[in-house]
């Protein structure tokens, strides 16, 4: 089973504690929601997760190298203004290993909405439109665990149910969400957690 | 084949709309341009000061490109993306060097004979110079991909990155001039040419994995 467990985790962050003795665990096909007040440590604990910030203590299991099955969707949603929607997402289903990654690309485009913007540079695009960009990335390379930091911010109404629809498909096959928010997901039944 | 998208589209950048690539050629030919009012209008002092000037324009003009080398990629969140994805950090390091090379220093080399022209310099002594440009070029992208990836968090890091590189792009620079120098005294520049083959063959060993170290430790 590829199950994510953390235990006791601590991180400091400029001097300060900030997530402190943190312990979850999420099993193939389940979510997490992670809630607390702003600077309660929600992004901090989803880069812990996947390695990307230095842990002072505690552990992170999870079967295999995790950096690799695992999309993270931050704040930053690193798109490039200059290139067009497409290329934005065929060069992440590159770099994270997408089998056929232009026609992941253009998938991972419908299933946010986006195809018929496909050719337009992603810096006319809007907020909310490059939000669903950087979310596009986790239909453009099929990896099992997807840490969402405030996924939705930004989106309306219908993306928000679109995008409900796309982490219900993915629980159903077997995969884990991790997600950040302080509203709503329309995840049905998820696990919680309250940091802060 | 990652990989691969990761150079394309690091040259793509550099010389689409808002990328520093032109600015570095034109960089180059006016610190070149301004050479002949420092020095004079003596023809034989410019013709023997020419390598060297050309050199160290071709060094200031390298570093203008590496402050946004990983800095760019840090700040929109694609730098998070290259640290999760399916490539050894270390190799990713080494295509944006080779990127970073193909997008700033080829055209320098390419512009060598124009700025060789201000300079009064015979085209034999322009061919060695391009030669050692092709050889000791590699070697200074690779050195400032680690200075550029020791300060990536940092605002307003070119000066610094320049401190940390120009120290470590000296023996490069000297290999350089010293082939051109033997070269025109009549003697074989095959030896400090090699040296200089040699330097590049470091940097090129020794700096993606330290580049790679300076990345990982990113908060």
């Amino acid at each position: 089973m590829s199950d994510l467990a953390v235990s006791g985790l601590c991180v400091d962050r400029g001097g300060r504690r900030v997530l402190s003795d943190v312990s979850l665990t999420v099993a193939a096909g389940e979510a997490l929601v992670v809630s607390g007040p702003n600077g309660a440590g929600k992004s901090t604990l989803l880069r812990a997760i996947v390695g990307l910030c230095a842990v002072a203590d505690g552990a992170v299991d999870y079967p295999g190298e995790i950096a690799l099955c695992a999309h993270l969707v931050a704040h930053k949603n690193a798109v490039k203004a200059t290139e067009t929607a497409l290329s934005n997402i065929a060069f992440h289903a590159r770099i994270l290993g997408a089998d056929a990654p232009e026609m992941a690309a253009e998938e991972a485009l419908a299933a946010v909405g986006l195809l018929a913007l496909a050719d337009t540079p992603a810096g006319y695009l809007s907020q909310g439109q490059t939000r669903r960009l950087a979310l596009a990335r986790l239909f453009a390379a099929p990896r099992p665990l997807w840490l969402l930091d405030e996924p939705v911010a930004g989106l309306d109404a219908a993306s928000r149910e679109r995008f409900a629809g796309a982490m219900a498909t993915h629980l159903d096959g077997g995969g884990l969400v991790v997600a950040s928010t302080h509203e709503p997901l329309g995840l049905v039944a998820p696990k919680t957690l309250a940091l802060g | 084949m990652g990989l691969w998208a990761i150079f394309a589209r690091d040259v793509r950048l550099s010389w689409g709309a808002g990328g520093g690539g032109p600015v570095g050629v034109i960089f180059f030919l006016s610190v070149v341009a301004v050479a002949p009012f420092a020095v004079g209008p003596d023809l034989a002092l410019l013709a023997r000061l020419g390598p060297a000037l050309l050199w160290i324009a071709v060094l200031l003009s390298l570093l203008l490109g590496l402050e946004r080398l990983f800095q760019a990629d840090q700040e929109d969140g694609t730098l998070d993306q290259l640290r999760l994805s399916d490539e050894p950090l270390a190799l990713v390091a080494l295509v944006k060097a080779a990127a970073h090379w193909t997008a700033s220093a080829v055209p320098l080399i390419v512009a060598a004979p124009a700025a060789a022209v201000l300079l009064n310099m015979e085209m034999a002594t322009l061919g060695l110079t391009v030669a050692t440009f092709l050889i000791g070029t590699p070697g200074l992208a690779l050195i400032g991909a680690v200075g550029a990836a020791v300060a990536v968090s940092l605002r307003r890091a070119g000066v610094l990155i320049a401190i940390l590189v120009l120290p470590l792009s000296i023996p490069t620079v000297i290999f350089g001039v010293a082939a051109i120098e033997a070269f025109t005294a009549g003697q074989s520049p095959v030896a400090p040419l090699a040296l200089q083959g040699a330097l590049t063959l470091v940097a090129l060993v020794v700096a993606p994995i330290a580049a790679a170290a300076a990345l990982k430790e990113i908060d």
